[in-house]
């Protein structure tokens, strides 16, 4: 489980025609860029926005498992732009120059013919040390200047991270946001009949490549959520049929529980150093709020109240909580300082609110509404203002942030059948309500939780 | 709440003797837990000459299901007994004193139509306020553990009113 070595060295390419003159010199990585900002960019600020037409050309490569690399960084590249809803590649077959020319120099004129605004060209090269080097430039063709170059070396097995990196670069550079390709979700997957569902802990990469079992369906499992430092993950499971929160280190696939309460712990949640877990525990009928250092295992009480208190979320400044309780009668979300104090509410409009998670830009807050039978997932800001509805269902729940805060997922299940015959699948939607695209997974999912950009 | 339910007590605790069971008593389809009848007293002498029909063994859990009902029902959202609950909860309690070596584990449930985690808060309120009941009917509470299981393992199949209110649920399993 172990992620595969990281890209040992990013250089900036410039904007020399011959590719294998040599290389820039380190630091330099966006140096040559800035100039050309102005001329293309893909707002993304609006709801609807019209995908940007991009070309995604094979990266040229001069033996056979170089050209097969290429080609499969060139598709990965491709699909993870189309998914974000903000480009639209173009179609191969309309191609005009080939990537053996191109990698001399662009035709500009060959790709205004074909409409594309965009022009991503690469090449790849298997190295005497038996590493592989990617490069690749991001041409503004009406402007006929490169925007960007970056090379890179790795393991060639690595060549999908790489594919997500440069998708990511080049995502932040047409939008000015931070990318989220380079990332993985770790969810329950699901499969069975509704009264005998089997869970088990999962993880992919983020467009469900890369998937893994992590425990094998035996033991009840429910909510993970990402370490925002460690590869580490949080998670409720039922191991002796006693439901508690464990950690799941990634690397050596080793469980732990986490504490040990006089009662069930759920709900948890990493802070945002990493260095505790706030979870609820429930004793004698009432579940309260606490946050457990894990360096020093120290735990400390946050709320105090006979009502339900649970599925707490920090701020990324780790200031506040925001957390869903029952306390005025029925499920509402309510915000606290770290320590417990200032407790306030911030829901106030029909129906019941819940699952609060606090965006990683800070901005918003998600969260599922139950309102006259329907389920929606939606954001608002912390002060509970400008509440937005994202997604409907019979059964939506569970919202979690991509790590630019752009983008969520959340899980949809549809009505049972009257013989326990059930569905549940991931999505992922834009911020304004747009895109809902479903994340393939090889059965059922529930409860999505992403992790941050790999370091 | 916990007063609450101690209140109903006294008054309910009086009205029931200890030979409820539940008609109903298929797994997953438990209903009426309410309904009096007068069958399967634990057999103490039985007539020699009789045939002898092998019932569930006393104290197991399918003698609790045949004798008593191994479910309370609760409202959407609430974790207060109802009335046929405590019936049957003092049905329970009437069992395990026949059998004092039995210890119960209760289960609290939710049905589908609310979110994860608030549901596992509310499935252990619902266990709980069937274990603050037997307390007050004198059973001791190492002989009783709680577990919540949300809304993860529905009863009933299907996605209506009818499997909710089935779902919405306490049980009482014999460890």
């Amino acid at each position: 489980m172990q992620i595969p070595n990281l890209i040992d060295i990013r250089l900036a390419i410039g904007t020399a025609s011959r590719l294998f003159t040599p290389l820039l010199a380190l630091g330099m990585i966006a140096a040559a860029s800035g100039a050309a900002r102005a001329e293309l960019v893909v707002d993304i600020t609006r709801g609807f926005v019209e995908p940007l037409p991009i070309a995604v050309t094979d990266f040229d490569g001069s033996a056979l498992d170089e050209t097969q690399f290429g080609k499969d960084i060139s598709r990965v590249i491709a699909a993870d732009l189309e998914r974000s809803g903000l480009f639209r590649p173009i179609e191969q077959g309309a191609f005009i120059q080939d990537p053996a020319t191109l990698r001399i120099a662009p035709k500009f004129g060959d790709w205004r013919l074909i409409n594309a605004q965009a022009l991503i060209s690469g090449a790849t090269e298997l190295q005497a040390d038996g590493r592989l080097r990617v490069e690749f430039r991001l041409w503004d063709v009406f402007a006929e200047i490169q925007i960007t170059g970056l090379a890179y070396f790795t393991t060639p097995a690595n060549w999908r991270r790489v594919a997500h990196i440069i998708a990511d670069a080049i995502y932040k550079r047409l939008t000015g946001e931070e990318g989220y390709f380079d990332t993985r979700i770790v969810y329950i997957a699901e499969s069975g009949p509704q009264n005998r569902r089997v869970k088990r802990l999962s993880i992919m990469d983020q467009d469900g490549d890369n998937h893994r079992f992590l425990t094998d369906g035996s033991v009840l499992v429910l909510t993970p959520r990402f370490s925002p430092t460690t590869q580490e993950i949080t998670y409720l499971s039922y191991v002796g049929e006693t439901p508690r929160v464990f950690l799941f280190n990634l690397n050596t696939g080793q469980q732990e529980v986490l504490g040990n309460f006089p009662g069930m712990t759920f709900a948890p949640r990493f802070s945002p150093d990493g260095n505790s877990v706030i979870m609820s525990l429930a004793r004698s009928g009432n579940s309260e709020i606490y946050r457990m250092d894990l360096r020093t295992r120290k735990v400390t009480r946050l709320t105090d109240h006979s009502a339900i208190d649970t599925s707490p979320s920090y701020s990324p400044d780790g200031g506040e909580i925001v957390f869903n309780s029952d306390r005025g009668g029925t499920q509402q979300i309510y915000v606290m300082s770290e320590n417990g104090g200032n407790v306030r509410r911030i829901t106030f409009s029909a129906g019941r609110y819940a699952t609060p998670v606090w965006s990683p830009r800070g901005d918003l807050i998600a969260f599922t509404r139950i309102y006259q039978s329907e389920f929606y997932i939606g954001v608002m800001r912390p002060d509970g203002s400008g509440e937005r509805m994202l997604a409907k269902g019979f059964l939506v729940e569970g919202p979690t942030w991509a790590p630019n805060g752009r983008v969520l997922s959340f899980y949809r299940q549809e009505p049972a059948s009257d013989r326990g015959v059930v569905r549940s699948k991931l999505y992922t939607i834009d911020l304004t309500g747009f895109n809902e695209r479903e994340i393939v997974t090889p059965i059922d999912g529930s409860d999505p939780a992403w992790s941050p950009l790999i370091p | 709440m916990r007063s609450k339910i101690i209140t109903f007590i006294a008054a309910a605790f009086f009205l029931t003797a200890c030979g409820t069971s539940s008609e109903d008593s298929g797994a997953g389809t438990g209903s009426g837990t309410a309904t009096t009848t007068t069958t399967a007293q634990p057999s103490t002498s039985a007539a020699p000459a009789a045939p002898t029909i092998p019932g569930p063994a006393p104290g197991s859990q399918e003698h609790l299901v045949v004798n008593v009902g191994d479910r309370v029902f609760f409202d959407f959202d609430k974790s207060d007994i109802k009335r046929a609950g405590r019936s049957t909860a003092e049905a329970l309690a009437a069992w395990m004193n026949n059998f004092p070596a039995v210890t119960i584990t209760i289960e609290g449930h939710a049905d589908e139509r609310g979110t994860r985690e608030y549901n596992l808060a509310l499935g252990e309120r619902r266990a709980n306020a069937v274990y603050d009941y037997l307390l007050a009917l004198g059973i001791h509470a190492n002989r009783l553990r709680t577990i919540s299981y949300g809304k993860e393992r529905p009863a009933v199949l299907g996605s209506n009113e009818e499997a909710w209110s089935q779902n919405r649920r306490g049980v009482f399993i014999v460890n």
